[in-house]
This record gives structure tokens, C-alpha cells and sequence, in this order.
């Protein structure tokens, strides 16, 4: 059980984050750059002091700013996969994995079998007389997790583990990293700004945006109804909020749109922007939500364009290449826009 | 780099300025004896001079490295007041004329120094006119060489290693020794050259504080001195020795200095 309320103010960074981790849970967190997830890992694995709050893993008190307890990261059960890996250059993959057992006193020659067997277990048993500067990127992040995992630690961090590796590479050592992680039965954290990454990798997704936590919950949850900007965009979705009474959810905007579901009060509401219909006048027929609008940008995506329409309520549509030429979409030219009732999803914000 | 077609008028003050160092070096050569060098340079004066020079430089250079790799540490890591102006004190010896260092040691370490008294009534150390004495010498003009590489050095090198060895386990010891002086070694290495080149070379801190007796103080650069007076041959053998060490030396380390500085 892994309880980390951390707080850290450093230069412009203002991080106050709390998240909790039971044995056996992946958790993901998700942010854009700059949003202090980096800094929190480097809290948790005791880099960087706590300006406030209190790491506690498996009742060990690791670090409790209040009552000055600060455990040095040498000695907390923690094991950390950083970002580029940072395997020592000078040593080879296998001294680097038998790193952390010598460090803590393990005989050389027992400390180079476990760190062997190791290897062995991840896949790269015959890379161990290697330099990291050989190492595919796929090798270099199984040793890197088998130098974090020899030290048998209690919670397993990884810091963006695929942003090393070029867009080829990535999917097979995902799939890879899915495995390994599976097979380690401590807590697994895994920092990320990849969507895909965390959705394939983690059972509970934790948004941080500028060092605050906006939204924690399972992958569908979080993709279904997103709760900020940051993510809906991750997502393709358009995200609204308002004030939703008996069906009419009034935008902060001053539009009104027409749910059907029946939520009250201050609400999220979220449009696919497949759901989204364009016009070259002003439909009739049953959608209830028409408005006007002027198409600001064309974004071809293969078999779709995603079409930008500003106006009293901006919004994005997914249509087809075909729709766009009947409809003589140009950037600046002015459209309908309508959605069903039935086709925004309204929960409480 | 791109080739450029150079000016006439660079190509023949660059001649100049070449030549200007060239043909020192080009006279040296001309009138070095030739077929008596090997018994010049074999002379007992000659393997005297040889044999201290390459004992004090070596014995600076270890010198250099106990001291100068831990205050190399301390100025690239550790922000303390005052950082700045003992950072300049230690590098002043690379611009200071070394006989105004050899001054200066003189009255800090000679028999009525500063501290020279004390340590000889204290202790009966007597550093001036002592292969000791010589070696303080030289690391006096040696030393800032291998703090400013190494320093330079640690300042260059990615931190996150070290962060990556604590939580490994490693404590500060372990990571000093296991991942940042081997991250840092060839600063290290291109410093202690360097050390050990001025070193080799030094002449005015020696004589001022460590005197001029053969086979106690009596370095390389000192016997050529003398020895001009009375033997020149052996001076001009002597001397093509220092300038060929130099010489190897500044070619096989051009790209770590430049990086360095």
C-alpha cells in the first residue's frame, strides 16, 4: 500500500499531488510537459524533498515533511526505470543490473549470478557483456527494468519508458513492457504524456495538470468522460461545461444545447465529433441542436477531416473528404452545424 | 566546418605568426649536436636533471589529484559564499609570474615564513632547498590546471546518473566512486596531463623557493639553464627532451582541451 501526498514548491513549479496505490496496481499518470510528473516521481523515489506531506509505503513512514522524517533514496524499497534509462555508460548491461546488489552488499560474484538470472528473465540474457551504447532501445529499457527490479523493491516507477524509442519500435516493446510489468507483483507507477501508453499499460489513470490532480480513474472512465480540456483533446472529444436544468445544459458561452440526459446542476458535457453535422443552410428535421457557424480550419486525416467551426459555440466535426467537397467547405466560409439530443453525453462536473 | 578561400593578407601574417614560433624551435634543432647526443643526454648532469624532474612532476601531479579532484567537486557542486574569489586564488597561479609564486612561497613556507617556522620548530620540516619543496612547487602551478578540467568536467556531466545510483542503493561514497569519477575520468585524466606537463616545465617557483642544487631541487628547465652557460650542447639536448614531451603532449590532447575550456 503505497500512500504519497506530495507537495513541492521549486522555482515556478507548484506541485501538490495525492495519489494512493494498492499492491498489484498499475497506475498511470497522465499529463502534459510541465505539469510536475517528473518532480513527483523524483518526491516519491526521495530526489527531491517534500515541501509538504508524507510518503508512506507498506507502513514505513519514508519521508513526513511535518515531523522532518526524510529516508535517503539509497534506502527506500524503490525501485525507478528513468526516463532515457540511464544505464551507466562504463559499465556493461550486467554490471549495471548487479549495480544495486553490490550497492547493498551483496558478494560480487552472487551479485553477478542474480544479476545474470536477471537478464535472462527480461530477454536479454545474451546482451550482459554488453555496453549500454550497443543496446537497441528495446534492450536498453529491459535492462534498465531488470537493473530497477533486482533490488526486489516494494514500489516499481517508470518515467515515460517508451519516450526513448522511435514510433517503430514502440508497440512490440509495449507489448513487451505489459508482460514484464504484469509479472511484478509490487505497485507499479508509470509516468507518461501518451495517452496510448496508458491506456495499454495501466488499470488507473491519474491526469496531473499543472501539479494538480484533475481526474483519477480507469482508463474508460477517464476516456468516456473526460473532466479538462487537456484530456478530451487527448481523446478527440469535444468537452463543454455548463449548467445543466431539466435537459437544457447552458453553456458558459451563452448557448444552450438540448440533452437527453436528465442531469442537473454544473455539468461536463461532451460531443464525438462524429456526432457532429455540417450543413450549407439551415437543416429542418429532428436534431434539436442547430447552430451557425464559420469552418477556421481543415485538418485531412486519411478518410476524415476534422473540421474546425467557430462561432457562439466552437466546435470540431468529423466529416468525410466527400462531405467536404458538397458542402464546398473552405477555411472562413460560413456552416451549419447540428447534434443530437441524444448525442451529448452530460454527467456532473 | 566550410573551406573558405583565405585573404592574402591573412595567408602572410599567419606565415608570420607562424614562423614566429617555428623558428625557435627550427634554430634548437639546427644547432643541436648531433652525434654527441646520446652521451650529452646520458652525462651524470643530464640523468640527474631527468631522473627529479619525472619524480617532482609525478609526485605534483598525485598531489594535484589528492586536493584538486575534491575541490573541483566542491566548487562544481557545493554553492557556498565566496565560491567565486577561491576560485580565482586557486587559478591565479596559471597567470601569476611563477617567481612572484615562488615569493610567495618562500614567505608562507620558508624557514621564517608564516607557517615555514612553525613547521620546523613543530615538526622540523624545512620545505625551501627540499625535493619537497620543489614539489610544492611545482603543484603550486600545476594544480589549477586539474581543478578548472575537472571542474569543468563535473559541471558537464548528467546528474541523473548519480540520482539513478542512490536509488539503487548507492550512498554518496559508493556513487562518487562508482559513477562519477568514472563519468568524469577523462576530464580527470586530460587535467592530470596537463598538471603533469606544467610541472615538468616549471622553472621560476623552483628556483625561487626550492633553490637550484643538482640532484635535490635541480629540475629539467634549471639544468638547462645552467647548463647553458658552461655545456650548451647539453642545454640544446635537454631542451629538445622537454619540447618533445610538450610537443606529444598538446598533440594528443587537442580535442580535450579545447573541450575542456
Amino acid at each position: 500500500m503505497l500512500t504519497a501526498q506530495v507537495a513541492v514548491r521549486l522555482g515556478t513549479l507548484d506541485l501538490d499531488v495525492s495519489i494512493d496505490a494498492t499492491p498489484g496496481e498499475i497506475v498511470a499518470v497522465l499529463g502534459p510537459n510541465g505539469a510536475g510528473k517528473t518532480t513527483f516521481l523524483r518526491a516519491v523515489a526521495g530526489l527531491v524533498p517534500l515541501t509538504q506531506g508524507r510518503v508512506v509505503l507498506d507502513e514505513v513512514v519514508l519521508e513526513d515533511a511535518a515531523r522532518h522524517v526524510h529516508v535517503p533514496p539509497e534506502r527506500r524499497p524503490i525501485g525507478v526505470v528513468f526516463q532515457e534509462y540511464l544505464l551507466f555508460p562504463h559499465l556493461t548491461a550486467l554490471e549495471n543490473v548487479a549495480f544495486g546488489l553490490r550497492a547493498r552488499g551483496v558478494a560480487g560474484s552472487d551479485a553477478r549470478t542474480r544479476a545474470g538470472s536477471w537478464l535472462e528473465r527480461l530477454g536479454v540474457g545474451d546482451c550482459a557483456e554488453a555496453r549500454p551504447g550497443a543496446l537497441s532501445g528495446g534492450q536498453a529499457q529491459r535492462v534498465a527494468l531488470a537493473r530497477a527490479l533486482a533490488i526486489d523493491p516494494r514500489l516499481l516507477l517508470l518515467d515515460e519508458p517508451l519516450a526513448a524509442l522511435d514510433a517503430s519500435a514502440r508497440g512490440a516493446v509495449r507489448r513487451d513492457l505489459r508482460r514484464h510489468l504484469a509479472s511484478f507483483a509490487g505497485i507499479r507507477i508509470l509516468i507518461t504524456h501518451d495517452p496510448l501508453e496508458a491506456v495499454a499499460l495501466a488499470e488507473r489513470l491519474v491526469i496531473l495538470e499543472r501539479g494538480r490532480v484533475v481526474q483519477t480513474g480507469s482508463p474508460a472512465e477517464v476516456t468516456q468522460r473526460p473532466r479538462s480540456r487537456y484530456v478530451a483533446d487527448l481523446v478527440g472529444v469535444n468537452l463543454l461545461r455548463g449548467t445543466a436544468a431539466r435537459g437544457l445544459v447552458a453553456l458558459s458561452g451563452g448557448a444552450v444545447l438540448q440533452s437527453a440526459d436528465g442531469v442537473d446542476g454544473d455539468v461536463f458535457a461532451v460531443i464525438h465529433p462524429r456526432a457532429v453535422a455540417l450543413h450549407r443552410a439551415r437543416p429542418e428535421g429532428s436534431p434539436r441542436n442547430v447552430w451557425r457557424g464559420r469552418a477556421s480550419a481543415l485538418d485531412f486525416q486519411g478518410d476524415r477531416v476534422r473540421v474546425g467551426v467557430e462561432g457562439e459555440m466552437p466546435i470540431v466535426a468529423e466529416v468525410t473528404p466527400a462531405a467536404v467537397r458538397e458542402l464546398d467547405l473552405a477555411e472562413g466560409g460560413e456552416v451549419w452545424v447540428s447534434v443530437k439530443a441524444t448525442e451529448i453525453s452530460v454527467y456532473p462536473a | 566546418m566550410r573551406a573558405e578561400r583565405p585573404p592574402v593578407l591573412f595567408v602572410v601574417l599567419a606565415t608570420v605568426g607562424v614562423a614566429f614560433f617555428v623558428l625557435p624551435l627550427a634554430g634548437l634543432v639546427y644547432r643541436a649536436p648531433w652525434e654527441t647526443a646520446l652521451s650529452d643526454l646520458t652525462s651524470s648532469e643530464a640523468i640527474t636533471a631527468l631522473r627529479l624532474s619525472f619524480v617532482v612532476s609525478i609526485a605534483a601531479t598525485a598531489l594535484a589529484l589528492l586536493l584538486g579532484i575534491p575541490l573541483a567537486w566542491i566548487y562544481a557542486r557545493v554553492a557556498f559564499p565566496g565560491r567565486d574569489i577561491a576560485r580565482a586564488l586557486t587559478t591565479l597561479p596559471m597567470i601569476l609570474p611563477p617567481v612572484v609564486g615562488g615569493v610567495a612561497l618562500l614567505f608562507a613556507f620558508g624557514r621564517r615564513g608564516l607557517f615555514g617556522q612553525a613547521l620546523d620548530s613543530m615538526f622540523g620540516i624545512r620545505l625551501p632547498f627540499t625535493t619537497a619543496g620543489a614539489v610544492l612547487a611545482a603543484t603550486f602551478v600545476a594544480m589549477p590546471f586539474l581543478v578548472l578540467t575537472v571542474e569543468a568536467g563535473l559541471r558537464s556531466m548528467d546528474r541523473r546518473y548519480e540520482d539513478a545510483a542512490r536509488t539503487l542503493g548507492a550512498g554518496r561514497w559508493v556513487v562518487f566512486r562508482r559513477v562519477t569519477l568514472p563519468l568524469v575520468a577523462p576530464s580527470i585524466f586530460a587535467g592530470a596531463v596537463l598538471s603533469w606537463a606544467r610541472a615538468l616545465g616549471e622553472f621560476g617557483a623552483t628556483i625561487t623557493f626550492a633553490g637550484n642544487l643538482p640532484g635535490t631541487t635541480q629540475t629539467l628547465p634549471l639544468a638547462v639553464y645552467i647548463a647553458l652557460e658552461t655545456r650548451p650542447e647539453v642545454a640544446i639536448m635537454l631542451s629538445l627532451v622537454l619540447l618533445a614531451i610538450s610537443l606529444a603532449i598538446l598533440v594528443g590532447m587537442r580535442d580535450r582541451y579545447l573541450r575542456a575550456f
